[in-house]
């Protein structure tokens, strides 16, 4: 999938995280991963976001996330609803989103 | 038998809700993705469900999502959100008639042939909100052998038939209410009652949990976290109550031992509604 314009999904709530997206304009795939228990968790955030990118075959777009604390399920649906409204996405393809 | 004394709302798109609500441990957690979302939302809030239902806290409890009507554009996405999740029961809103409840269970069955759950697993609820809801309700809650419940949604209903809540006896939703639990019975199925919106008032709420458990609701829907441990020690039996159900099921189980079809216990017979509703003051007075 490629992200053709910017999006947003999320929040900045406590156990919610922000995931905004938008083309990188260079043919890469960037992630930057910011949180408040970025010591503790910022591994385990990042492989949950690749694993997520991985699954729905991005491989061009910048994507920042903003974390506060979210459980890897709510991770892996905000990446996933931001990457599908910058994708422009109507259609879902459900196996690529367990 | 599946005690439904507590379906607790959480809003699809409420992160710290979807993360937390389990704790709690309503009897049902209802993930909801009609009116407490927005619009806008309803497509995040559809894949935070999704993932919400794959957790492994919510494997050991019962799992509801409220779909939107079959009047919006949103419902069949939702469907294939909550069945590809894994949810044990779909609640749909507004139901006018049976076939809505037939026109559901036919998308049902297409998603679940779909991702390979089995045919049947997943179970149905209708929520009643109008008069005609309410008049059809023998026929909604018979539509198919999938409804393991009903459940009475009183905002919808009292604007319908042109009324507003009351305190009391709440006269406004006797008719309603007392058609729905009987639509329920018949059906052998089980009945929730309407939400209690003010989640400061406990002294309402008591008032309005009372009067659903003396009619024969198996509960009520649930907006705050706060009310559960209310409603199940309101629905708990007493002690003198467990003593006794404890009595009849010894005096039945020592009729049986003997080959007696029937035995009295304090002058009165014990036969098979008396250990029925034994067995459930048991099982309430366990999960209290």
């Amino acid at each position: 999938m490629k992200v053709v314009k910017e999006a947003i999904s999320g929040t900045l709530e406590s156990s919610d995280l922000l995931v905004k997206v938008e083309p990188s304009g260079k043919g890469t795939r960037d992630i930057v991963i910011r949180s408040e228990v970025m010591k503790q968790f910022g591994k385990q955030i990042r492989r949950v976001v690749i694993d997520t990118l991985d699954k729905l075959s991005v491989s061009d777009g910048l994507i920042v996330i903003e974390d506060k604390g979210a459980l890897d399920c709510v991770i892996r649906a905000r990446v996933q609803a931001a990457v599908l409204r910058g994708c422009g996405s109507q259609e879902l393809d459900w196996g690529r989103l367990s | 038998m599946k005690l439904r004394r507590s379906m607790l709302f959480v809003p699809g798109d409420n992160a710290a809700m979807l993360s937390t609500s389990f704790v709690y441990k309503p009897d049902s957690i209802m993930f909801d993705l009609e009116d407490a979302v927005a619009a806008r939302e309803k497509d995040s809030a559809r894949l935070m469900v999704y993932q919400a239902l794959q957790h492994p806290a919510y494997r050991d409890i019962e799992t509801v999502v409220r779909i939107n009507g079959v009047d919006s554009e949103f419902w069949q996405k939702d469907l294939e959100a909550a069945i590809r999740g894994g949810v044990d029961i779909v609640r749909l809103p507004k139901t006018e008639t049976a076939h809505d409840i037939q026109e559901l269970e036919t998308h049902v069955e297409r998603i679940e042939k779909a991702c390979g759950r089995p045919i049947g697993e997943t179970k149905l609820m209708a929520a009643i909100e109008s008069a005609s809801g309410v008049v059809n309700a023998v026929s909604i809650a018979t539509a198919s052998p999938r409804m393991v419940a009903i459940a009475m949604a009183g905002f919808d209903y009292l604007v319908d038939m042109h009324t507003r809540r009351s305190t009391g006896w709440e006269p406004e939703l006797f008719y309603a209410r007392a058609a729905v639990l009987h639509a329920a019975r018949a059906a052998k199925i089980d009945a929730f009652d309407v939400v209690y919106g003010n989640v400061n008032d406990d002294e309402g709420f008591l008032r309005e949990v009372n009067i659903a458990k003396q009619l024969g609701f198996n509960g009520k829907s649930l907006i705050h976290p706060k009310q559960i441990d209310l409603l199940h020690k309101a629905y708990a039996p007493t002690e003198e109550e467990v003593s006794h159900a404890k009595r009849v099921l010894e005096a039945a189980e020592e009729a049986h031992r003997k080959g007696l079809g029937v035995v009295s216990l304090d002058g009165k017979m014990v036969d098979p509604p008396v250990i029925h509703e034994a067995e459930m003051a048991l099982q309430l007075a366990e999960a209290a």
